[in-house]
């Protein structure tokens, strides 16, 4: 069985976001770029099915700019067998993401896909659930455990309301959440011997995809600041803030 | 003018608190009606019939509904669509899980996280966890589908009386996907990261010992427990309450800030808070600048008054 | 227990990628393309750790490529005008002429975070191998005693020491030579200098702890190309340091503000000094109403060419600010930690070892031009006016005074509560951001894992909550930058016991070198901790 994993290139999560004083984005100039970590998480799954002996193959894709092979270079340190580079914009959107996707998987005939829940940059959450609807395969998103059972898997999902089990028959397509595992530590001399594994690249056209993005997105801003409030002198002020505002 | 289908959501034959929400945003696009999948699901129809300016209920019954599978919902969704210009869900695990497979099954984007509506074809999202907010207009050629953020939005008035209409839907359900069992979150306390009250404890709270006025305010008020990295690092709680920068990120209806100073590394983890209520002895705290409700006093007395004061 | 370690053989490897190590790196593939170099760096990525005002002057840029102009690095305004200024509480008196060595005629503003990731670049395409991410912890020996690699820290060790279940334990890397290019107060540089007394013969250290904001400012208000020096208020006589304020483009200005560390003041706080500093009337209007970009810390070597440690030992040598290479009156160290790496890259190709490299850089025009203002920053130990005289003298002779002022170690310095008379510092009320140190700190995206061992070792706790309460009122609490130290009121004994907030941590060594009871002791946290500047 091959194990498909995309990663994504993106701000890394300790890098304050400021917004560029012309509302065109965000500043992205000298910042750190790392592995999305729910993708990072989700490379980890897939290693350690692999590891397992239920897996023969893990391979990473990513799609966005050449300089995004950084981050293919990463998780072929953590372990992946080979990554594919798909060029494309940076800024393609979940839907031709997907669609690039389930080209992938049909070339690849990978049974199951393990991506990260959403992005960190765009926030979206959408490109699990839509390659799975592309390939009109069962989806299992924000997974926090996964067990190979031959030809399906059980997942247990982090929902709202707690944990949710569900069964999928595969190729199934799996998100995964903060508690799915902790990634491992990348070993330096793995490090070295990434740069020695292949990287293919393939472009949109080749995987028979259009580009074309359907939203437009603009006029970036920052969030507006909290106002101060005001005080009360007690606690009886403070019940009766509260009931007013409906919150007891 | 613009049809809007917002997706009800069930649970135990309850309508999720979040549909009245996503309703209010859904109103100012358009005419609005409420989908709801369910087995057995008069009450929850009368229930989303009752929110106000809901234009009509459709009910439809199936016993896959029981619980809400996207891979069975998304195609049942997608056999409603046909009359409506918008389809809306809530940005609830339900919603986030089955929305963008209904619109790769329409082969449309989505808007995820809608914190307001601009225009019939025009919103504002929240990207980079809420660090940034852009604009997002999408084609009108194309229908929309869309996760509304419910923690943007009001939810809309009771009162209403809409019609419930039983409709069967042409959909192929698939057997790919099987529900199993569910694990409702263990424990009276209600976990921090979805608990719509929370009460958190700074180093102000002075020892692993004191911290029990916090979990005592806490249990009174039904809420969760939070702590500050301080807290934590003084060994006052465990690591796995603490709120901020570098614990969780939490977003609750009513956050209690008790003996915190306001750092802003404490800060980034609750700043999509709704009410921020500060108790802390030192006035000029840098929490008071942010802080709705302040009360500038002695936690050791406030909290025992609060207590006894919410009967 | 031993456990079997990975090993990875290189012929040289350097620890640190700042400027002098991957000078020293590039130049070496330069010169012997076969030579296999292996850069380790304790930032996540690099730059992330570099500090600095900074003004360099290229000349070690055109050594190395010789058309770097045609693709510099990403911040890089040339120097349009100098201007330099006293200081008192109300006024600014702008100085008619620039003292010679202020003149940045043909010199350029520079990013040095983004100059490093700049080179680093330049030197990966050269086949160095860079591993950022990955801290030395402690030097590795042969059995003649000589050095012969460092090993790399263990990941994975939760706050008690014990193995956590991702624990993977740090590689050993050997290599021929070992370059020390830590910067200032490196840790293993510390190490080893103790080990082989390489600073038997010279004087005691000297720093500076320095402070930088990048700042976003509204439109029209900056002079690209402008850089102003300052000393003065809100400094008072007796405590070296001064500002430098650098005007880039695209509206953003970088400010610097360096406080000597052998200022005398238990209760002084050089973070507040900075922040009053930007609160000086000549400054009204020019902050407000923008943002900060990035905030950062580092110490710096003041110490110059009398302070500077034998750069050689068997298997290891220094480059750069490991060893204090700032030329003081200058303001400058970039260019001349460079050199010195050029020079040991030089050395090795030519002599496949380091021995020689010390005679070899007392050969140098970098020794020459530390060796002549070697007089400058030690006059200023009898206060501002002693200190210019001096400095105005030595500038004159061109340091071929017969004489070599001595430097005392910084720490020794600090007096006693009870018979130190604070100056009116003629502090405001501040307004412009950041607010306090948090503040600061968080504008530094210091990042930690809070579940692994204290990096900041502390001897002796007791002394904090007796002895060093009553002589210096704890002042570990106001030098460091972001406030890791903290005196907490202790449940337990009663009284205060020291909190140490170790994730707060900059990596600025301040810490290891301004306590008075020297028991502060600064180790690498886990590699890829610590902050992550963007363009400073």
């Amino acid at each position: 069985m091959k194990i498909l994993v995309p990663v994504k290139r993106v701000v890394d999560y300790n890098v304050r976001i400021q917004v560029k004083s012309d509302n065109s984005g965000v500043n992205l100039d000298g910042v750190k770029m790392s592995v999305n970590p729910f993708d990072e998480i989700a490379v980890e799954e897939a290693l350690r099915i692999k590891e397992r002996g239920e897996a023969e193959e893990v391979i990473a894709v990513t799609i966005g700019d050449s300089a995004a092979q950084e981050q293919l270079r990463t998780v072929l340190a953590m372990g992946c067998d080979r990554a594919i580079l798909v060029e494309a914009p940076s800024d393609l959107e979940p839907l031709a993401v997907a669609k690039t996707l389930k080209a992938l998987v049909e070339k690849e005939d990978a049974q199951l896909v393990i991506a990260g829940k959403q992005a960190i940059d765009d926030d979206s959450g959408q490109v699990a659930q839509m390659l799975a609807a592309l390939l009109s395969c069962a989806q299992a998103t924000f997974a926090s455990k996964i067990e190979l059972a031959g030809d399906s898997a059980k997942v247990t999902r982090e929902v709202d309301a707690g944990l949710e089990t569900i069964e999928v028959d595969l190729p199934a397509v799996v998100s995964a959440d903060l508690r799915l595992n902790e990634p491992r530590y990348v070993k330096l001399p793995d490090i070295m011997k990434a740069k020695r594994k292949p990287i293919d690249t393939l472009s949109l056209a080749e995987l028979g995809v259009d580009g074309t993005n359907q939203l437009t997105v603009s006029n970036w801003s920052a969030p507006s600041a909290r106002e101060p409030g005001i005080k009360v002198e007690d606690v009886a002020g403070l019940v009766g803030k509260l009931k007013e505002k409906g919150l007891l | 003018m613009a049809k809007v289908l917002v997706i009800g959501e069930q649970a135990d034959g309850k309508l999720n608190d979040a549909i009245a929400k996503v309703v209010n945003c859904a109103q100012a696009i358009g005419e609005v009606d409420v989908a709801i999948f369910a087995k057995g699901g008069d009450g929850v129809a009368a229930e989303a019939a009752k929110i106000s300016g809901v234009n009509k209920v459709l009910l439809v019954e199936n016993d896959v509904n029981e619980h809400a599978l996207a891979a069975s919902l998304a195609p049942q969704i997608v056999a409603l669509a046909a009359e409506y210009t918008h389809i809306l869900g809530s940005s609830s695990t339900v919603g986030r899980d089955v929305m963008p497979r209904v619109a790769a099954l329409l082969d449309v984007a989505q808007v995820t996280d809608i914190m307001s509506v601009e225009g019939e074809y025009s919103f504002k999202r929240p990207v980079y966890a809420g660090n940034a907010i852009v604009n997002v207009d999408v084609p009108n050629d194309k229908k929309l589908v869309g996760t509304v953020r419910v923690a943007s939005f009001k939810a809309a008035d009771q009162g209403g009386s809409a019609a419930v209409e039983s409709v069967n839907v042409d959909a192929e359900i698939p057997t790919h996907t099987r529900f199993v069992s569910t694990e409702t979150s263990g424990g009276d306390r209600p976990d921090l990261q979805s608990a719509k009250v929370v009460v958190s404890g700074g180093r102000g709270v002075g020892s692993e010992e004191n911290f029990a006025v916090i979990y005592s305010l806490a249990d009174k008020l039904g809420a969760g427990v939070g702590a500050s990295r301080a807290a934590v690092d003084s060994g006052f709680a465990p690591s796995d309450l603490q709120v901020g920068q570098t614990g969780k990120i939490i977003a609750p209806e009513l956050y209690f800030a008790v003996g915190i100073s306001g750092a802003i590394q404490h800060l980034a983890g609750i700043k999509d808070a709704g009410t921020i209520v500060a108790i802390n002895k030192d006035a000029d705290a840098p929490i008071f600048e942010v802080a709705d409700i302040g009360l500038v006093g002695d936690l050791f007395s406030v909290l025992p008054e609060l207590e006894a004061a919410l009967g | 227990m031993t456990e079997e370690r990975d090993v990875m053989e290189y012929d040289v490897v350097i620890v640190g990628a700042g400027p002098a190590g991957l000078a020293t790196a590039i130049k070496l593939k330069q010169l012997s393309p076969d030579t296999s170099v292996c850069v380790l760096e304790k930032a996540s990525m690099v730059g992330a750790h570099s500090v600095a005002g900074a003004a360099i002057e290229p000349g070690p840029l055109d050594e190395l490529f010789p058309d770097w102009r045609d693709n510099p690095p990403p911040v890089c305004v040339d120097v349009s005008k100098d201007e330099f200024f006293f200081m008192t509480a109300k006024r600014s008196i702008k100085f008619p002429l620039n003292p010679p060595q202020m003149n940045n005629h043909g010199n350029y503003i520079v990013s040095l975070g983004a100059m490093c990731a700049w080179l680093g670049e330049k030197a990966e395409a050269l086949e160095v191998e860079i591993y950022p991410g990955f801290a030395a912890v402690e030097a590795l020996f042969d059995d003649q005693g000589a050095v012969m690699g460092v090993r790399v820290g263990d990941m994975g060790i939760d706050k008690d020491g014990k193995q956590k279940s991702g624990y993977t334990p740090g590689i050993d890397i050997h290599a021929k030579l070992t370059i020390l290019s830590e910067g200032c107060r490196g840790s293993l540089s510390k190490q080893l200098i103790k080990h082989f007394e390489l600073d038997s013969a010279c004087d005691p250290q000297t720093y500076g702890i320095g402070f930088k904001e990048l700042w976003q400012l509204p439109q029209g208000r900056v002079t690209p190309g402008l850089v102003q020096h300052m000393f003065g208020w809100p400094l008072d006589n007796m405590t070296y340091g001064g500002a430098s304020v650098y005007h880039l483009d695209n509206d953003r200005v970088s400010i610097v503000f360096v406080v000597g560390l052998d200022y005398q003041d238990p209760n002084l706080m050089p973070f507040e000094c900075f922040q009053q500093f930007k609160h000086h009337p000549m400054f009204e209007g020019f902050f407000e109403g923008g943002e900060i970009v990035s905030a950062g810390a580092r110490a710096i070597n003041e110490g110059g060419f009398q302070s500077m440690p034998k750069l050689e030992m068997p298997g290891a040598i220094m480059v750069g600010d490991a060893a204090g290479m700032l030329n003081m009156p200058k303001l400058k160290g970039i260019h001349t930690a460079m050199n010195s790496g050029i020079l040991a890259a030089t050395h090795y190709a030519e002599n496949k070892s380091g021995e020689g490299y010390h005679q070899a850089f007392l050969a140098s025009s970098t020794a020459k031009e530390l060796h002549a203002v070697r007089n400058v920053r030690p006059g200023f130990r009898h206060g501002m006016l002693m200190g210019l005289i001096n400095a105005g003298f030595e500038t004159v002779t061109g340091g071929r005074t017969p004489w070599t002022l001595a430097n005392h170690a910084d720490h020794s310095e600090l007096q006693k509560l009870a018979s130190y008379v604070p100056p009116n510092r003629e502090y405001v009320e501040r307004t412009l951001a950041p607010r306090d140190r948090l503040a600061s700190q968080y504008l530094a995206a210091t990042e930690h894992d809070e579940d692994q061992p204290v990096h900041l070792k502390v001897a002796d706790t007791t002394i904090c909550s007796t002895q060093c309460l009553e002589e210096y009122n704890n002042p570990c609490t106001r030098f460091c930058p972001v406030g890791v130290y903290e005196m907490v009121e202790d449940e337990e004994q009663g009284g205060l016991r020291l909190q140490i907030n170790a994730s707060n941590c900059v990596h600025c060594k301040t810490c290891d070198i301004k306590d008075p009871y020297q028991i502060i002791t600064w180790v690498p946290p886990e590699g890829g901790s610590g902050p992550n500047y963007q363009n400073l």
